[in-house]
């Protein structure tokens, strides 16, 4: 068998792994669904949200020591991940082949290196600065980290649309903001029109991540000078442009082991050689890297003045969510939290919340089937990272051991009196009193509070320190837009305010 | 030098330009003709079907109308209070296919009573398919998320256990319906194909407080039938609950008085809330059925609106005494 098969074989694996674990990411028993399935397979494979975690918390959650696995491979045998595991670049190599026609010549000039391919590294490390400095750091690799991207895109775009048109789900799916996400999605996959493998070649911080540490790969490729007739085919397939035919750049080989399989020369082998046409490390200068640090440093507080109107304790995070200035050195805006939801309540923010917090989760009570369901702690036990941390249900509702520390208030619920039907028009209503799970209710009336009406208007009030701002009453409240009881992330319990 | 190199349009080919920009042309206007519509109000989509009522009911026989029974077991109470109506094979003839009604409306533990409880579910189940039950289906559009209700309140374990289905509320399952005579059932979704589905209807619901209608039983269970934004009928709350009852006209329902929420409702949340009065209430009447359960929480059927006015409407009635209802208990 050709290697290249063999590398194929191993990207249809993966690929479809990963979209299985992606489809399985249901709560429920059937074997389609979140039954042990290692959903967060590929997300625990990648070092850049574990060295992102590291450096922003300077610990690292037990799950992301996986990525070490991934490390010690690249750095033995080079970025076999790019080549044939990650899913992403699989697709990327996929629609580059059917966007490109077969002229030698012309992929040859196609493939050639870009000296632009250097910008991922700046990424990177604008990125891995904004991760690590300032005593509010943030990790956004997870923007453009091709496996949080991907996970989130297939999440909350691909699967909601094909289960919606397809009819094979209960309830459709929705997620606000999902144009930003399509958006991105198709602009990086239309990109290898332009030139193949765009994302990964230009773009990928964590291929960036591999490319600075595969210097030392054992394995390598290595061009025989003695069989080499100069004829520059192996150039013409090469996913990562790193030119084969001339000086092989190794931090942009893919292992893609195209070189290998053209012709019959035997003048490229993957193997131990020493070998005097390669470059071991990237184009890095100096000078740029100096210049993406700054960039780094100056970045986290110019994108904080686009989220300026929005204070730290303007989000409502899914109950379990750690401290905000926390929760945002974690999330890896993967969105796992907001496919496993099974009321669809947790939503990605848009941009309303400034770039920092695009894509990470709030809760949006007004999608969804229900707001967030009282015995249901699904969202902890999915983060691959715990910016949400896993509760128990006794923690949640703050029975058994934790009776003494109450339930986990996720916010609290605001009757707009100026809406509401009973006090803004004297009409009946009470839906958010009769939904209130919680026993006694945090939304109750008082019969005397219309003396001239006293058994047929009831109006409800709501008690700030009974409610936990799960949001159903918000959901299910009859008036248009925002409804009449609004839940706000007042009194949540991870900021430890004191409040109400 | 342009000019030099152009040709003159042959006669064959300007005829076939001709010919060809005709037809199209014509197709524009063809098209444009048949969907013209000066009307505007022929454009918008029309109204709902208009719906008399959904009759599931069978014959009534004098004296075996209803039942009550006492226990404290839910599969014997409720099977001794079937047997006194006839049994089970009164209502369900072989190969028919059954729907279950149960209120499913929350994503709450058995325990806590706030949804249909599972054993009533699957000793129903059983008793149709005993009766030669073609298929039984299970439906509601709960509150909370659908599948997790049915998952937590362990419905749908009951029913996978004994071979019923659930009917998840698809948006497709939806249909806008009209109801000959009534003010809010216009145009107004309802979760219509799985009723299309049966030939027979069981409620199946729980006596429970509630503060907007006061007490919701089996009347107010088909409000689980409603799609929408249906938390606008709590403005006319009574209208609603006997809009339902006009339209649905079940074979049987089955009223669990066994543990009645007293507090809380319909949510409830504590076993505090759940006082115990071990009854068990199977009827062909819904209107007698409710005005029992109303008993269980110390109320009288004329403290209800809604069963006041379905009574004027001849839906049923709220004086159940007048059925005779038999009585018995159950020592299981």
């Amino acid at each position: 068998m050709k290697i290249t098969t063999t590398r194929r074989i191993s990207q249809i694996f993966f690929f479809t792994l990963f979209i299985w674990l992606c489809i399985v990411t249901t709560v429920g028993q059937k074997i389609w669904q979140h039954r042990g399935w290692p959903v967060n397979f590929f997300l625990n494979l990648d070092p850049l949200g574990a060295i992102g975690t590291a450096l922003s918390t300077h610990k690292l959650y037990a799950p992301l020591l996986w990525s070490l696995i991934t490390i010690i491979l690249t750095i033995l045998f080079g970025r076999f991940f790019c080549g044939l595991v990650c899913p992403f670049g699989a697709l990327h190599q996929f629609v580059s082949h059917l966007a490109h026609g077969k002229k030698k010549a012309e992929l040859i000039s196609l493939h050639k290196y870009h000296k632009a391919q250097r910008i991922k590294y700046y990424i990177l490390i604008v990125f891995l600065i904004m991760a690590a400095f300032g005593g509010s750091s943030s990790l956004l690799s997870g923007l453009l980290d091709p496996i949080p991207l991907f996970t989130r895109s297939i999440n909350l775009l691909i699967l909601p649309i094909i289960g919606s048109s397809a009819k094979i789900v209960a309830t459709n799916r929705f997620y606000q903001s999902s144009l930003l996400t399509l958006t991105v999605f198709l602009t990086f996959v239309l990109l290898n029109f332009y030139k193949p493998r765009f994302f990964c070649l230009f773009i990928c911080p964590l291929g960036a991540l591999f490319g600075l540490i595969n210097r030392f790969a054992i394995l390598r490729i290595n061009r025989n000078l003695s069989n080499c007739t100069n004829c520059k085919l192996c150039n013409s397939h090469c996913q990562g442009s790193c030119e084969p035919a001339e000086t092989v750049k190794l931090s942009e080989c893919l292992l893609c082991f195209n070189c290998l399989d053209e012709y019959g020369f035997h003048a490229v082998d993957f193997s131990m050689a020493e070998s005097k046409t390669i470059q071991v490390s990237p184009d890095l200068s100096r000078r740029g890297f100096i210049a993406a640090a700054f960039t780094g440093l100056l970045a986290l507080p110019a994108l904080r003045l686009f989220g300026a109107s929005y204070k730290d304790n303007n989000l409502i995070r899914p109950p379990g969510a750690i401290p905000e200035k926390e929760f945002i050195k974690r999330c890896l805006k993967c969105g796992q939290c907001m496919r496993l939801c099974p009321s669809n309540v947790i939503q990605p923010a848009g941009l309303e919340a400034g770039l920092e917090n695009l894509w990470t989760p709030v809760m949006n009570n007004r999608i969804g089937t229900s707001g967030c369901q009282l015995n249901c702690v699904a969202c902890g036990y999915i983060c691959p990272t715990a910016a949400i941390r896993p509760l128990t249900l006794a923690e949640k509702l703050g029975k058994g051991d934790f009776s003494g520390k109450g339930p986990v208030k996720i916010g609290t619920a605001f009757i707009d009196r100026s809406k509401c039907l009973p006090w803004a028009y004297g009409v009946p209503c009470l839906v958010c009193q009769e939904n209130c799970p919680l026993s006694p209710k945090a939304i109750y009336t008082q019969p005397n509070d219309d003396k001239q009406n006293e058994t047929a208007l009831l109006r409800p009030y709501v008690n700030p320190q009974l409610c936990i701002g799960c949001g159903i009453c918000q959901h299910e409240c009859p008036v248009g837009a925002k409804g009449a009881i609004i839940v706000t992330p007042d009194g949540q319990s991870r900021e430890n305010k004191f409040f109400l | 030098m342009q000019k030099m190199t152009q040709n003159k349009l042959s006669r064959r080919d300007f005829i076939l330009r001709c010919t060809k920009a005709g037809i199209s042309a014509a197709a524009a206007a063809a098209m444009a003709g048949w969907l013209y519509e000066a009307d505007p109000a022929k454009i918008s989509p029309q109204s709902g079907n208009i719906v008399e009522a959904m009759n599931y009911s069978i014959p009534p026989i004098a004296g075996k109308t209803m039942s009550v029974v006492t226990g404290s077991n839910r599969p014997a109470t409720v099977t001794k209070a079937i047997e006194l109506l006839g049994g089970m094979e009164r209502f369900v003839r072989p190969g028919e296919n059954v729907l279950l009604k149960p209120n499913a409306g929350f994503a709450m533990p058995p325990r806590i009573c706030a949804t249909t409880h599972p054993e009533l579910i699957a000793q129903v189940t059983k008793l149709c398919f005993q009766a030669g039950a073609k298929k039984v289906f299970i439906t509601d559009n709960p509150i909370n998320d659908p599948k997790s209700c049915f998952e937590l309140s362990q419905i749908a374990s009951a029913a996978q256990k004994n071979g019923a289905e659930i009917l998840l509320p698809r948006p497709d399952y939806f249909k806008p319906i009209t109801l000959k005579g009534a003010e809010l059932i216009n145009n107004w979704p309802m979760l219509y194909a799985p009723l299309k589905k049966v030939d027979k209807v069981i409620g199946i619901a729980i006596v429970k407080d509630h503060r907007r209608s006061i007490a919701s039983m089996s009347m107010k269970n088909w409000y689980g039938l409603l799609g929408g934004n249906r938390s606008i009928f709590h403005q006319d709350i009574n209208k609603i609950i006997v809009e339902l009852a006009m339209l649905i006209r079940p074979t049987l329902v089955i009223l669990d008085g066994t543990e009645t929420m007293i507090s809380n409702g319909p949510t409830g949340g504590s076993e505090s809330d759940l006082k115990q009065t071990d009854t068990m209430i199977v009827s062909c009447d819904q209107v007698a059925a409710d005005s029992f359960g109303a008993s269980l929480l110390g109320l009288k059927p004329q403290d209800l609106p809604y069963l006041v006015k379905a009574e004027s409407l001849g839906l049923g009635t709220t004086d159940y005494q007048s059925l005779e209802p038999l009585y018995a208990q159950s020592k299981a």
